[in-house]
């Protein structure tokens, strides 16, 4: 008798992905039991969840799996990556409850959604296949839509998950045309074969259509990580969207996008260096120089950090323009540290909201260091390690960013860099200076701080100052992470 | 016997029309419309390379991107209701809250 040869799909190349989507979905089948007052449980459940996760990325570090034919490849880039969304993922859902619980809008289709974007973004990190990687995105986009527009009956977040929807989905149109160019100069869609295809038939420099099929790739790429000039829907969607999403979406996303920027980029165009790296070194200084300018004119947080969060993707765009060993583990210890302080920062803005009164603008932050110490020391952390300022981790990061820059030899590039964080530490002491400097005009009566936030503002705050001061272990580990 | 070249211009044509649907029109709805005319001109060109280079990858990108299309519709609709139900327009003039 015939038997049928089975593929080869290896499934311990989509363990962490199976085990998320599975406890997505039987959360979803739940969440119609829950009584609505306590949807909390389907966070903690999904906490668990993402613990078990994590402990298998743990597992599978060092021993690379390839699955499903190569389309996807779980390597030390891909469980690096696949770190830092879990971490991203669990702090947000530690904000969540609270916020939720406040705006009236507790419902738990939050954390199966939560866990399907982080879903989507681990197969953007492991992809191997344009097709698996476009996949992942898509996974990811539609989760976030939905997510930005979470508060149904607040305007606002209306508004943001329609911006976030229909610029999206124009971002994905060019994506997906830079992929079909590259399919048809090529004729594959797995990475590894485009590469060779390329170098085997020197196409580089002479093909026109694989050219115009990178820059329309990157174009694509450039909206998901909010790069300029293609970042307009960033301040309105993380102002408008749910406090606790907005963090997520500021880390998570971003994180996702570099990993597959740099999958593709690295891995299937190496030939195309020269083009690419000109084009990107343009996208960061400008994404720098928007990014830091408009941040300085904002009054609201949200915004503030919506462009503060722009200007970080340009200085990460510096670490993947130098594309050496340094920069590229900068990189990855650059989005971690960026998940801890960024979600850090967004859990304090939560707790300093009250219902229908989100106080998000900066003179709101009067005083509110005398009227409670203890977290404004941990924003003030936080907002330290966002403006790179030693020993916190955000320091380390652009360390090496920048130095891995003038290693490879741009060192305009480092210098603009190092200019624009220097400008930056003035819209961030900004909200010091109110916290410390200015009369108390609010009591600050209201504030609560749950059990989950706490946790969350301690892990964050040992995220940040831990790196920063004994940075050894987690670069060590990025080292290793890194695809070259 | 049509040439791959006037394939891939065809398709050109609707992604360009496409876009320029997306920055002119004014109503959420039409720009979603245009979005989908730009995801299937690139389905036409996934299409037309898949036939030339007699490879069917292209083809099975197909599948999924109109998969991807139709979820991305049901979402889409979704959040047009929602803002429609709090400001009984869908123009985009009218998503006008969130301003720098």
């Amino acid at each position: 008798m015939e038997t049928i040869a089975m593929p080869a799909i290896n499934f311990a190349a989509i363990m962490p992905e199976t085990i998320l989507s599975v406890i997505a979905m039987a959360l979803l089948l739940i969440n119609v039991f829950v009584p609505s007052e306590q949807k909390a449980y389907l966070g903690y459940l999904s906490l668990i969840g993402i613990v078990v996760t994590f402990f298998t990325v743990i597992g599978g570090w060092g021993t690379p799996q390839e699955g499903f034919n190569g389309s996807v490849m779980q390597d030390n880039f891909a469980l690096f990556f696949k770190g830092i969304f879990l971490v991203s993922a669990a702090l947000s859902i530690l904000i969540s409850d609270q916020y939720m619980k406040r705006e009236e809008c507790n419902h738990g289709e939050l954390y199966p959604l939560i866990l399907l974007a982080t879903c989507g973004m681990m197969l953007m990190a492991s992809g191997t296949d344009l097709m698996t990687i476009f996949l992942g995105l898509e996974l990811l986009s539609v989760s976030l839509y939905v997510l930005a527009g979470f508060q149904r009956d607040s305007l606002k977040s209306n508004e943001a998950g329609l911006k976030y929807f229909l610029l999206g989905a124009f971002s994905t149109g060019f994506l997906l045309y830079g992929m079909a160019l590259i399919y048809g100069a090529t004729g594959t869609t797995r990475i590894a074969a485009i590469a060779s295809y390329v170098a085997q038939n020197s196409l580089a420099g002479s093909n026109l259509m694989l050219l115009i099929g990178m820059v329309l790739m990157a174009v694509g790429f450039s909206f998901k990580i909010a790069a300029a000039p293609f970042h307009m829907w960033t301040p309105d969607v993380y102002e408008g969207a749910p406090t606790p999403m907005t963090a997520f979406m500021s880390v998570g996303p971003k994180a996702a996008g570099f990993a597959a920027f740099v999958r593709v980029f690295v891995i299937a165009l190496p030939t195309l260096r020269a083009d690419w790296a000109d084009l990107l070194w343009v996208l960061a200084v400008l994404t720098m120089t928007v990014g830091n300018i408009t941040a300085l004119y904002q009054k609201n947080i949200k915004r503030m950090l919506a462009y503060s969060s722009i200007a970080h993707a340009g200085y990460v765009l510096v670490g993947f323009v130098a594309g050496n060993a340094v920069g590229t583990a900068g990189i990855m210890f650059y989005m971690l540290s960026y998940a801890f302080m960024n979600i850090g920062a967004f859990a304090i803005i939560v707790l300093v909201g009250k219902k229908g009164e989100p106080n998000n603008n900066v003179e709101d932050y009067a005083g509110f260091g005398f009227k409670h110490p203890l977290l404004a020391v941990c924003m003030s952390i936080f907002l330290f390690s966002l403006a790179g300022i030693p020993p916190a981790a955000g320091f380390i990061g652009k360390f090496y960013l920048f130095s891995g820059a003038i290693q490879a030899g741009y060192i305009w590039l480092a210098i603009i860099g190092v200019l624009n964080s220097a400008a930056s530490v003035y819209y961030y002491l900004r909200v010091m200076v109110f916290m410390y400097m200015k009369d108390p005009v609010e009591e600050f009566d209201w504030l609560k701080v749950s059990p989950a936030i706490a946790l969350c503002l301690i892990i964050a705050v040992a995220g940040v100052l831990i790196p920063g001061i004994v940075p050894g272990y987690l670069l060590e580990l990025a080292q290793k992470a890194v695809l070259l | 016997m049509v040439s791959l070249h006037s394939y891939l211009i065809l398709s050109a044509i609707l992604f360009s029309i496409g876009t320029i649907g997306v920055l002119t029109r004014r109503n959420a709805i039409v720009i979603f419309m245009c979005v989908e005319l730009m995801l299937n001109a690139v389905n036409l060109t996934f299409v037309a390379f898949s036939r030339y280079l007699g490879n069917v990858d292209g083809q099975i990108f197909v599948f999924f991107v109109m998969t991807v299309a139709a979820c991305e519709a049901a979402v889409g609709l979704a959040l047009m209701i929602a803002f429609f139900k709090n400001k009984e327009s869908i123009d985009v003039e009218d998503v006008n809250l969130l301003k720098w």
